[in-house]
């Protein structure tokens, strides 16, 4: 019944960025990014805090003019249309609901201003959709944060834009709370319909979860962009390859290429990989492993067949979190790697100081060109995440 | 979903109960403010409003009284001095939104337009502050001489045909309202400045993006926001102009006497104390009425 009075004619409407450059001064917060998000996709937009995300979104809602490029909705060149006559609404990250204003009214907002019949019904219809009827007299300041980003994104959704802007819509709430909130979000975008979903995010477990098509931003640019799997399964980027889950990379020269597998020569080991899934056939290359294609191979224990061998090296460190259990081995020549097995009950792993090998098959390897990144804090926290398989707790 | 709805109202439950025992601290610490109040407030206003309904003593020397219930002050009051009372609220309200139409755009240039620029902003603000540094009296002293018939604006303006050959601005109702309006500007611009400083831009951004156009955004966003301001800011112009009597005296006439002039002149002139009283009761309750009024009608509550 929401859904009726909600997904007016109109629709969803491709949005398009051209070369789109910004800066604020000296310094560059969005460099010529170009992409196209088709009509009616959950496109989400993935990157640490300050890689531009944020400026990308002003510009789409006209909030922000872009120093170069263009925007172009549904094939219209909207680059420096105002703001209130862009066919898009945004949750804005602090949700910017108006303190003066009643949650219906506030919702009420956009429809009141382009003069729209019904404006009351419509808005309270919308506060239903998100589960806010009964508190459509309240003032939102007197809401919790998880209901005042249902007000917020009401307010928007009303409108029925051809896109709409989320910035970070859940990054202030908890994590039980987020999760319900990512669920609610797909459905209500499934019974919208059409419109055009932009959500920005740190959190690239909520990415995955939530779009269609993922793009990876990083200082300013889109470092790769696909649908989650493919970005999870082949990342093109040291980036990509540590900011969407994690990934041991492993620095060697290209030393053969036979039967569509690269022979890449690491600290004295033959890795093999797929020749397509290598962004570079020749040269000085990282061949990238996830830690859960990885299996542990106790000593004298046979290894499995076609397998990558490595090792043996020293297990530095176990821990244990429910679904599954990381260890971090030391491995001579190569550093440290990181290992993930789901706990299926089959008994105790290894244990620390224990000598083990690695074993991965060469099918789940990738090959990629560039500097390893040093893992950082984030990284961690990113991997712990996504080790449990993007399905989630 | 609904859980999750369930136990966020629980949260924004009541605010928990002030805690007890300080009570005693408390009104040790309100005792000075207290004290101050009974002393130049309370004790004052009992005396004025005693006085007021003194009569006179027949026959008696000038000025002299004696305590009584003599009612007839604030009648006889109110009839003669009518006209003075009207023109005191005319002047102040006309004073209070020229004023605000003056320091409304001059707050919001200061706090808003000038955020990102802290030099000019305080440049600004020091401007508006600068009058305070010289005396009222000798400000409104200056606006004589501005307004006087040989003066140079009264030239310019005959000269553009502004103002009729043989019209003059001082002592007239107009250079006593130019006079109110000026000095009392700060207070208005003030409040407005104090409150537009906190006003937040993203609210303004949501309205853009809401389909609200500038004027709009301004009439049902930004203005709104701002009422505690002008609520403040009006009251602190109303107030002291419906009662002042400087401007009146130094750029008026007779004919532009306000309240405050009656006042001051049958209190200090005729030394008739229960009529300046009454006045002076009836100009206090009157200030009230229309304050309430309007603090009620402009609904500000839950923004202050
Ligand atoms: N108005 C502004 N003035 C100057 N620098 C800005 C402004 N807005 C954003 N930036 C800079 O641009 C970069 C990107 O910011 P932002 O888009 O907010 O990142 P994100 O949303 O991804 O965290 C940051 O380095 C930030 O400091
Ligand atoms: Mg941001």
């Amino acid at each position: 019944m929401a859904a009726d009075l909600l997904a007016a004619p109109g629709g969803g409407r491709d949005l398009e960025l051209v070369g789109i450059t910004k800066r604020f001064g000296e310094a560059v917060a969005v460099d010529d990014l170009s992409l196209r998000m088709p009509a009616g996709s959950f496109f989400a937009l993935l990157g640490p805090s300050g890689c531009g995300k944020t400026t990308m979104l002003r510009m789409v809602a006209g909030l922000e003019v872009p120093t170069a490029g263009q925007v172009l909705i549904g094939g219209d060149d909207v680059t420096t249309t105002r703001p209130y006559r862009r066919p898009v609404n945004t949750v804005f990250q602090s949700y910017a609901l108006f303190p003066h204003l009643d949650v219906l009214e506030n919702v009420a907002f956009g429809l009141r201003r382009r003069r729209e019949r019904n404006a009351e019904q419509r808005a309270m219809a919308a506060l239903d959709m998100v589960e806010l009827g009964p508190l459509a007299r309240r003032r939102p300041t007197r809401l919790s944060g998880g209901q005042q980003q249902r007000v917020a994104l009401a307010r928007a959704l009303v409108n029925n834009p051809a896109v709409l802007l989320l910035d970070e819509p859940l990054g202030a709430l908890d994590l039980k709370l987020r999760r319900q909130m990512q669920v609610e979000l797909k459905r209500i975008q499934d019974e919208v319909g059409g419109t055009t979903f932009v959500h920005v995010t740190h959190d690239q477990e909520e990415a995955m979860t939530m779009a269609d098509t993922v793009a990876v931003m990083n200082a300013g640019r889109i470092e790769q962009l696909g649908p989650p799997q493919e970005l999870y399964d082949l990342p093109r980027t040291p980036f990509v390859a540590n900011f969407l889950g994690r990934s041991n990379l492993l620095p060697g020269t290209v030393v053969e290429e036979r039967d569509g597998l690269l022979g890449v020569d690491a600290a004295g080991t033959r890795l093999l990989v797929p020749a397509d899934r290598a962004v570079a056939r020749s040269g000085q290359v990282l061949v990238g492993i996830r830690p859960e294609k990885v299996h542990l191979v106790a000593a004298g224990a046979d290894e499995p067949a076609d397998s990558t061998v490595l090792g043996p090296g020293t297990v530095a460190d176990v821990s244990f979190s429910g679904v599954s259990t990381e260890y971090l081995v030391d491995v001579a020549g190569y550093g440290r790697m990181s290992v993930f097995t789901q706990n299926l009950g089959a008994g105790p792993g290894a244990m620390v100081g224990e000598q083990v090998r690695l074993a991965w098959s060469p099918r789940h390897a990738f090959v990629l060109v560039g500097d390893a990144p040093a893992a950082g804090p984030l990284e961690r926290e990113a991997a712990t995440v996504g080790a449990a398989g993007g399905t989630g707790p | 979903m609904t859980a999750a709805l369930t136990s966020a109202t629980a949260e924004a439950g009541a605010p928990p109960p002030p805690p007890r025992g300080s009570s005693r601290i408390a009104w040790l610490l309100l005792t000075p403010g207290l004290a101050y109040l009974v002393l130049f407030f309370v004790a004052p206003v009992a005396v004025l409003l005693l006085t007021s309904l003194y009569e006179r003593v027949p026959d008696g020397p000038v000025g002299a009284t004696r305590p009584a219930l003599r009612w007839e002050n604030y009648t006889d009051a109110l009839v003669t001095y009518a006209p003075q009372f009207g023109r005191s609220f005319l002047y102040a309200f006309i004073a209070t939104v020229l004023a605000l139409a003056i320091g409304y755009p001059l707050a919001y240039v200061i706090a808003v337009r000038c955020r990102n620029r802290p030099l000019l902003q305080g440049l600004l603000l020091v401007l508006v502050i600068a009058p305070f540094f010289t005396s009222f009296i000798l400000r409104t002293i200056a606006w004589k001489q501005i307004l006087a018939d040989e003066s140079l604006v009264v030239a310019v303006l005959k000269t553009i045909s502004l103002l009729p050959d043989d019209a003059r601005l001082t002592a007239t109702p107009t250079a006593v309202v130019a006079g109110l309006t000026y000095n009392f500007l700060p207070f208005m611009t003030l409040p407005i400045y104090a409150n537009l400083e906190r006003l937040d831009l993203r609210l303004i951004e949501a309205g853009e993006d809401l389909y609200a156009n500038p004027a709009e955004t301004f009439r049902r966003v930004t203005l709104p926001l701002s009422m505690p301001g002008i609520v403040a800011g009006s009251l602190l112009t109303f107030i002291p102009a419906a009662g002042d009597y400087v401007n009146s005296a130094l750029l008026g006439t007779a004919s532009t006497a306000m309240i405050g002039n009656v006042i001051d002149s049958r209190f200090f002139r005729v030394v008739d104390y229960p009529t300046a009283a009454a006045l002076s009761v009836l100009l206090m309750a009157a200030i009230l009425l229309l304050v309430a009024a309007y603090v009620r009608r402009s609904g500000t509550d839950d923004l202050l």
